[in-house]
């Protein structure tokens, strides 16, 4: 080759080389786009959950001068701390708001008077009384917890622009509202009601902890079965198994397993367990066994291929020092595919907390107002929750939608954190 | 590697005409294939030239015949393994001495297609009879692998493996006593001593390999498997560790396969020389190497193929 051709070559090739580096760069572009793209979705999701459902962690107060007249609450002469239980608050809330708006005469007005305050204030006033009886026949200023629609509209999330007909807080109740703010009567306060009660009817009065503490009895079930089985199963068919046609026919089985619709193992948990076993009802024992269901072929899938990754030199070498085939596997095999069984069942378990159809059929779309204290209480999870408030008609379940949906990912965030913590510990050693 | 082939052949039909493996396969025209020359059944009940029988053997392999699936990776060898010494296994790619090499604390077990015939003993007893344990045979012939293999855990875990799993430290000084003289034996302890918790797989290459050899002496095993033991390491590394097998010697049998001929004639005392999973010559390295009886051998020893 004389120095002409080598000229030649190199021409040709810096000629190509300009198509080749545009075609990099063009090929960089569509993946900073494509990346970009993801980040726009997420964030524009993101900000919307966290905008719609902020306000429901706060909610308004009202500072009312109550009455503690013994003939409103209907106690006798000498009464009893039974008696106290069952006075009625709500004549002494409504007689104390007459006061406060003396000019209210119309019925349909007195109504709409009584509607400023939460129904569960009542209940607040009761537990008052009934912990200090010598309030009876005294006048204080209590703050009581506004209605959510009060509140919606002290919140500003109420339009005063809108036709008065369509919407729930009316002209004079407005009136009402502001007079009080005026007057320093409202309070925004942070909403523990939210974290400490079940569901309810009324949204200032419904919580989620109960969905909460459903969402992790279930997974605390389905964690207990799939991974432990999961990884054992993994471990038999990868390591001690022999290859012929049945376990060949097991492993389509599991591939075929993980592409079921979930709905069918609810149907499967409803048939199987409610109807033949008997279990409980909506209790998340149930849950949590179909859910683990649902979970196994994934954990086992992914857990077969860590323990394939694991390097065939480390098999030999434990066997070389005399390991026995369970030495080997317990201390060489499945520390070094721990973290890829780790990222498979946090993969399993974060399918299994968002997961709602196979519930439903098990029954755990019940209202749970109680908070579940164990595995066979009546239960809900969250992704259910958050499915019956969005479902709901009250305006106030519509951030209380949004801010069961942070919940939930908070959880799932905590859940994924574990994982990455302990994976990072295994890779550590 | 199909004209290399062919040129073997001749050279091996020219010299050893009773040798009718090759000379069936170079009138069949079959392009010097290996699998031709491997699958001929002719290639079966040929003489190992040499002497491959010692006196005092520690192992002894009989008509060994190993199969993976339906290939047949050796065929027929009877060796022995001396007390104290160093036998060399040499040979082209794929002329099955690992294989033999693994046969002998039945490494090949966990390939599940393996399947290996023939009698192979350790101190007269056989060692793939079903009831003999792997287990202690693999702690009592250790091996050392091609690739350096330490575990992913710190270098002092990864001497005190074997002696902790089999028991034979009662308590951590007697542990830390092996460990120290482990790697002492195996000249790694000024290196590492003041790094023991650092992890195994941080070392550099030649560091690494002389790890898997202090654990697999930590066992205190009688016969030793070098698989390739310097395939991956520089002339440095590699210096050292034949200068560690020279002194493993007094106390160790050392089985060594090797692609560096330079290598197995300064550690040997005996060589093998393997061809196509036949076992062609076994004899004293320096007569190997200085009077080779066999064309083939020759021919790899002279550097004329392989």
């Amino acid at each position: 080759m004389n120095s002409n051709e080598d000229y030649r070559t190199t021409a040709l090739i810096q000629a190509s080389l300009r198509k080749r580096y545009a075609r990099e760069r063009r090929f960089r572009l569509y993946g900073m786009l494509a990346v970009l793209a993801g980040f726009v979705f997420l964030f524009l999701l993101l900000a919307d959950i966290i905008i719609k459902g902020t306000p429901a962690f706060t909610q308004h107060y009202i500072k009312v001068t109550v009455d503690f007249d013994r003939d409103s609450l209907g106690l006798p002469q000498n009464f009893t701390s039974e008696d106290l239980a069952r006075a009625d608050y709500g004549a002494v809330i409504k007689r104390s708001l007459r006061e406060m708006f003396p000019d209210v005469s119309i019925r349909a007005e007195k109504r709409r008077l009584y509607r400023l305050i939460s129904i569960g204030a009542e209940y607040s006033l009761r537990d008052m009384v009934v912990a200090d009886p010598a309030l009876v026949g005294k006048k204080r200023n209590i703050w009581l917890l506004a209605h959510s629609e009060a509140s919606s509209y002290l919140k500003g999330q109420v339009a005063a622009a809108t036709e008065e007909a369509e919407r729930k807080v009316k002209d004079v109740q407005m009136r009402w509202l502001n007079a009080l703010r005026e007057e320093g009567r409202t309070e925004l306060r942070f909403n523990t009601t939210f974290f400490l009660a079940g569901d309810s009817r009324e949204p200032e009065l419904a919580g989620i902890k109960a969905a909460l503490v459903g969402s992790l009895y279930t997974l605390l079930v389905t964690f207990c079965l799939a991974f432990p089985i999961g990884v054992m199963a993994a471990i038999y068919l990868e390591e001690f198994a022999p290859r012929n046609r049945l376990t060949d026919l097991i492993e389509i089985n599991i591939n075929n397993l993980a592409a079921v619709p979930s709905i069918v193992f609810g149907l499967l948990g409803l048939a199987v367990f409610i109807n033949f076993f008997e279990l409980p009802r909506s209790a998340p024992l149930v849950g949590g066994i179909v859910l683990a269901l649902m979970t196994l072929p994934t954990i086992i899938i992914t857990s077969r291929a860590a323990i394939q990754a694991v390097p065939p030199s480390i098999h030999e070498a434990a066997l070389g020092v005399g390991a026995s085939k369970l030495q080997t596997i317990l201390h060489h095999v499945l520390p070094v595919a721990m973290p890829g069984i780790l990222t498979g069942s946090i993969i399993g378990m974060a399918q299994a907390l968002g997961e709602t159809a196979p519930l439903l059929m098990i029954g755990m779309v019940a209202f749970i107002m109680e908070v579940p204290a164990g595995v066979t209480d009546p239960a809900t999870v969250l992704p259910v929750q958050i499915f019956l408030w969005a479902d709901s008609p009250e305006r106030g379940f519509t951030e209380k939608t949004s801010a069961a949906i942070m919940v939930l990912m908070a959880f799932l965030i905590m859940m994924n954190a574990a994982a990455v913590y302990l994976r990072r510990r295994f890779e550590r050693k | 590697m199909a004209s290399r082939m062919e040129n073997s052949e001749r050279m091996g039909a020219d010299k050893n005409v009773t040798n009718r493996t090759v000379t069936d396969a170079h009138s069949a025209g079959s392009g010097g294939s290996l699998e031709s020359l491997h699958l001929n059944p002719d290639a079966r009940g040929q003489e190992t030239i040499g002497s491959p029988f010692v006196k005092r053997a520690k192992m002894s392999a009989r008509d060994v015949n190993v199969f993976y699936g339906e290939k047949q990776a050796i065929s027929n060898i009877s060796l022995d393994i001396a007390q104290n010494e160093i036998l060399a296994m040499i040979g082209p790619s794929g002329c099955g001495k690992s294989t033999f090499l693994r046969t002998l604390n039945r490494m090949n077990d966990i390939i599940p297609a393996c399947r290996v015939e023939g009698k192979i003993t350790l101190d007269g007893e056989d060692i793939y009879q079903k009831e003999r344990d792997t287990v202690l045979l693999r702690a009592r012939v250790g091996m050392v692998f091609q690739k350096p293999n330490p575990f992913p855990k710190s270098i002092y875990e990864n001497v005190a493996y074997g002696p902790k799993i089999h028991g034979l430290a009662q308590n951590k000084a007697t542990m830390d006593e092996i460990v120290e003289s482990s790697l002492r034996r195996a000249s790694l302890f000024d290196e590492v001593k003041d790094q023991l918790d650092k992890p195994g797989t941080g070392l550099s290459g030649g560091q690494q390999q002389r790890l898997c050899i202090a654990r697999a002496i930590a066992v205190s095993p009688e016969i030793i498997l070098m698989d390739e033991p310097c395939s991956a390491l520089d002339p440095i590394a590699t210096a050292r560790i034949e200068e560690l097998m020279n002194e493993l010697k007094e106390n160790y049998t050392i089985a060594i396969v090797t692609h560096s001929m330079q290598q197995a004639a300064r550690v040997s005392q005996r060589t093998a020389y393997f061809h196509l999973g036949e076992l062609i010559e076994v004899g004293e390295t320096k007569e190997i190497f200085t009077l080779p009886q066999h064309q083939l051998t020759e021919n790899y020893i002279t550097g004329r193929f392989g």
